[in-house]
């Protein structure tokens, strides 16, 4: 039983990411219509939000510090970041030690400006093409903002650690009644789901009970209709396609504690993310967020040792077997609705 | 000749001699002036255009003609490679056996794959090829260690069998070749400054190449070729004029898998090793973007394109900052620098950028690729010319 | 004993009766016309006569086969042909591609892998196929793109795809929807000069009454789902059950 429980918190976390991408590839492929090939670099630009911001905050001058010696009996040359003159010595700490969670403020902007900008600038001209010339021209998007990534931060991965407070891991499992050391839990994840909850939650919202929402979920529904209404639906989708950006960036910048980002990490995210909304029915919402947690939970089980003693190799192709699976038996994915994709 | 037009025919032996005289056409600057790095006449680079121009015509013969759009291409490619290793392990250093094999293996592999991926279509059909693609892969990689060699690859080693093959004693791992020809074999040829390299390995891959070509061609003028831009062009016509598409489009991707696993096959026959990378999603992209970049549903175009990318991967990310100064060097310098500064992102390891920029602009602009750039400045320059006299017009040549 | 021969079909979609109780049948070498309101269930009528649509209950029989269960293709291979409502052709072929498709489906089959020959070495077909092309006056466009041709012209092309499978029964949905009234009368006339050119069954779809009556030998008028009257168009004028269907009870 704690070891199912186990698998499950390990998935849960990969589950969050899966599940906040296909959330922004559904919105923006439900409201526009368009298959965004470079989603996955949405998500890679908002952990390098992360990294940005925690190299702002670290930017420093050099003092030397007189009353101490370095090995050779010269002064010591102390780095000071900026912040800390700012801030005073152990306000600045802190900010620098939250830098992660701190970059959601600055991802947010600079996401929706990435996310209009590419509405705007490129996906727009693309509606009225096929849907493989979207695929293809997205495609070229997420090779280029990758190699810009690359270029400014490199090609290896940049650690860039949760705040101190979270670091280091805790016995989930006495909270659930098992005995102690049973499930040992790394603080971060916990707070990555709870976070991705919390997102998930709060697009579900925003499209429940504003009329924005009521206007772009009849515009998924029925885009000509909403169209004759009268309403500018154009302007509603560009800022549906900056808060599907968000939301890719926003799971980005969470996820940088987890895993060291690097610049093809979208790539990898963005193919099994496809997978995920294909799962969970092109275009269907919740479809998208239930398929991510499902194959970030059936992974991590894939990954049990009895597991994989039994099938050997199945944690390396268990989320592309489920996919052709339900692709053959149920075409139009768990929650998928009719009609959509299927010229 | 050989059962094509007029027009078709002319094509052929155009790109038959460009492919012949290849080792002089890429070396057009004299080895030591600094202008050599951009010569390609290597064989190796020679060898890697003409194999990933089969790879590229094959995928054309599917996305092209029918649009469907298979994203995980690279699998056929890795399955070949891995059929013509073991068949150099196992029964001899012959390449022909092996790229026999490397071409049913990789077909009947196709078979199935497409069996189960054309009951979807659109996007759909390309993330099943896609999933597919990458289980192959994932697979390579660990649990079918035993056949593909997991992360080392697959190697020869000294103990094979080769029950075809005379035993051997010398030390040394043996060479593909062709009834004793090695492929490594070459033969240089120095006039003056210049020294251009004939290999055995690029010729044997050039023709094979040419037959390659040669068959594209057909199909593409056949009755095949037209039932499957007709199902390109309109699906549901075709079900109303007594045509079951299914065949077709499995037809299609059976015939472009088999390139696929020819290409892949050529591979090792040049370098026997194969590994798991050569099946990774990346590398079926990047067989997407030679065929756009050349110019989808053409004939040439996706083996200019496969020439273009390969030429970028091998020449332009070989240039450096100095390389770059040292051109620039006549400017002044804070222009120097600052040209110097513009221009290196786009090359050297960011050669990866300009292939994006490029791709995008293509896509955007150009759908038809390189292709439909040399027909539009071709009918620039003829529409200029007939003014002159008016001639009648006739269609370029694809 | 008709080459057509619907028998008690019933469709239904949820709680809405589309078809209820539908005998129809439609003799060889006439034109027979199926007219009603919108929404009488012609299209439903129609898709289940082509295999896009699987009746409930009721046999569906063409020349002594049932169509029911077989796939458009493979009705088309028994010998029906159909003609859309917006012409559907190949727009990325060439006119004279356009018309040697069908005749290749007619001559191979549903499928043939015929992937080494030339299309060009087809002399026999490549005639058939120009000789159709001068039958609808489309010969001098032989090699243009369809894409960009008129609504009328693709229309021809449409009929004259038709037409080279030498169809045992060509179903028309709605010919002349959305023409104007010159491109109509051509149309009508194109028809009339097919039937008496070639002995030939057709089954037009229609809500144009100029169009039915002008082509018509025999009618029957769909309302609700169900026939309410089957005659020749002299009777169907001025039948009272007619008038009320489609003026409703005030008439």
């Amino acid at each position: 039983m704690d070891a199912i429980i186990l698998q499950i918190l390990n998935g849960l976390d990969k589950g969050s990411a899966y599940a906040l991408i296909a959330l922004g590839l559904t919105l923006i492929f439900g409201t526009l219509g368009v298959v965004n090939f470079a989603h996955g670099a949405l998500f890679m630009i908002g952990a390098f939000c992360a990294v940005t911001l925690s190299r702002i905050l670290t930017f420093s001058h050099t003092i030397i510090d007189e009353s101490r010696t370095d090995f050779l009996g010269n002064p010591l040359k102390v780095q000071v970041p900026y912040v800390q003159d700012f801030f005073g010595e152990a306000a600045g700490a802190t900010i620098i030690d939250w830098a992660v969670p701190l970059s959601i403020l600055f991802a947010i902007p600079v996401m929706i400006l990435v996310g209009v900008v590419m509405e705007r600038g490129l996906i727009k001209h693309f509606y009225k093409r096929p849907h493989a010339d979207q695929i293809l021209v997205t495609f070229g998007l997420a090779i280029v903002l990758q190699e810009i990534i690359k270029y400014f931060f490199g090609a290896n991965p940049i650690p860039t650690p949760a705040p101190d407070a979270f670091r280091g891991s805790f016995d989930f499992g006495v909270l659930l009644g098992f005995e102690a050391n049973q499930i040992i839990y790394p603080y971060w994840r916990l707070v990555y789901f709870a976070f991705a909850a919390v997102i998930i939650g709060g697009v579900f919202a925003f499209l429940q009970f504003t009329t924005f929402g009521m206007v772009v979920r009849a515009g998924m529904a029925d885009r000509e209709t909403v169209q004759l209404l009268g309403i500018n639906i154009d302007k509603r989708f560009t800022i549906m396609f900056g808060v599907a950006a968000a939301v890719a960036g926003l799971a980005g910048v969470m996820y940088v504690p987890i895993n060291p980002p690097n610049y093809h990490m979208g790539m990898d995210f963005l193919v099994l993310s496809f997978v995920v909304v294909v799962v969970g029915g092109m275009g269907s919402l919740p479809g998208a967020v239930l398929a991510g947690f499902l194959l970030g939970i059936l992974e991590s089980f894939a990954s049990m040792k009895e597991v994989i003693d039994l099938v050997p190799g199945i944690n390396q192709i268990i989320i592309y077997l489920v996919a052709i699976l339900i692709l053959l038996t149920r075409p139009r994915g768990l929650m998928g609705r009719k009609g959509v994709m299927e010229d | 000749m050989l059962g094509l037009g007029k027009k078709d025919t002319t094509l052929l032996l155009i790109v038959a001699a460009l492919v012949v005289f290849a080792p002089f056409i890429l070396n057009p600057f004299p080895g030591g002036s600094g202008m050599a790095q951009f010569n390609a006449g290597y064989p190796d680079l020679m060898q890697r255009f003409v194999i990933f121009g089969i790879f590229a015509i094959g995928f054309n013969i599917l996305f092209g003609l029918t649009g469907y759009l298979s994203f995980g291409h690279a699998a056929f490619l890795g399955v070949g490679s891995y059929s013509a290793v073991w068949m150099f392990k196992l029964l001899s250093m012959n390449v022909l056996p092996a790229i026999l094999l490397a071409v049913v293996f990789s077909g009947l592999f196709a078979l199935l794959i497409g069996y189960i991926s054309l009951r979807r279509s659109g996007i759909y059909f390309s993330i099943l090829t896609l999933a597919f693609a990458q289980m192959c892969y994932a697979l390579a990689y660990s649990v079918l260690t035993p056949i593909t060699g997991g992360e080392t690859g697959l190697q020869l080693a000294q103990d094979d069998p080769r029950i075809l093959d005379a035993a051997r004693d010398s030390g040394n791992l043996p060479v593909p070749g062709l009834f004793g020809l090695e492929m490594r074999s070459t033969a240089d040829l120095v006039l003056g400054d210049w020294v251009f390299t004939f290999s055995a390995g690029y010729y044997f891959c050039a023709v094979v190449m040419l037959i390659s070509f040669y068959m594209a061609i057909r199909i593409f003028r056949s009755p095949f070729g037209m039932m499957l831009r007709a199902i390109k062009s309109n699906q549901h016509r075709l079900n109303y004029t007594g045509l079951n598409a299914r065949p077709y489009t499995l037809a299609a991707f059976v015939i472009s898998g088999m390139y696929a696993g020819l290409a892949g096959g050529l591979m090792a026959s040049m370098d026997p090793l194969a590994g798991a990378e050569r099946m990774f999603w990346t590398a079926s992209g990047e067989v997407v973007l030679m065929t756009i970049l050349g110019g989808v549903g053409t004939l040439i175009g996706p083996v200019l394109g496969a020439g273009l990318i390969k030429y970028m991967e091998n020449i332009l990310s070989k240039i450096n900052g100095d390389i770059l100064h040292s051109w620039f060097a006549f400017l002044p310098d804070g222009l120097e620098d600052f040209i110097v500064t513009i221009v290196y992102p786009f090359i050297g390891k960011g050669w990866h950028l300009t292939l994006g920029l490029m791709f995008m602009a293509v896509v955007i602009f150009l759908p038809g690729g390189l292709v439909e750039a040399g027909q539009r400045i071709a009918r620039a320059v003829r529409g200029r010319r007939s003014d002159d006299r008016k001639s009648a017009t006739t269609e370029p040549a694809e | 004993m008709g080459i057509l021969e619907v028998k008690d079909v019933n469709k239904r979609f949820g709680g809405l009766k589309a078809l209820s109780d539908v005998n129809l049948s439609v003799k060889e070498n006439t034109v027979h016309a199926i007219i009603g309101p919108n929404g009488a269930g012609k299209s439903t009528l129609l898709n289940c006569l082509v295999g896009k649509l699987i009746p409930d209950t009721g046999s569906v029989m063409f020349d002594g086969q049932s169509v029911l269960g077989r796939k458009p293709y493979q009705i088309n291979q028994m010998g029906i042909s159909r003609v859309f409502q917006t012409p559907e052709i190949f727009g990325d072929l060439t006119v004279m591609e356009n018309v040697m498709i069908p005749l290749l489906a007619k001559r191979d089959g549903a499928f043939r892998l015929h992937a080494f020959e030339s299309v060009e070495d087809e002399t026999d077909l490549r005639h058939e196929a120009e000789t159709m092309l001068e039958e609808v006056k489309m010969l001098d466009k032989r090699n243009m793109h369809t894409a960009s041709m008129s609504r009328g012209d693709k229309r021809r092309l449409e009929m004259a795809m038709c037409l080279i499978q030498k169809p045992k029964l060509l179903l028309l949905d709605e010919p002349t929807a959305g023409m104007a009234r010159a491109d109509t009368n051509n149309t009508i006339d194109l028809l009339k000069e097919i039937r008496e050119k070639r002995s030939i069954t057709m089954c037009i779809i229609e809500h144009d009454m100029h169009v039915v009556f002008s082509l018509a030998d025999r009618i029957t008028v769909l309302a609700q789902g169900t026939p309410l009257v089957e005659d020749e168009p002299q009777k169907i004028k001025g039948h009272p059950k007619v008038k009320e269907a489609y003026l409703g009870e005030a008439a």
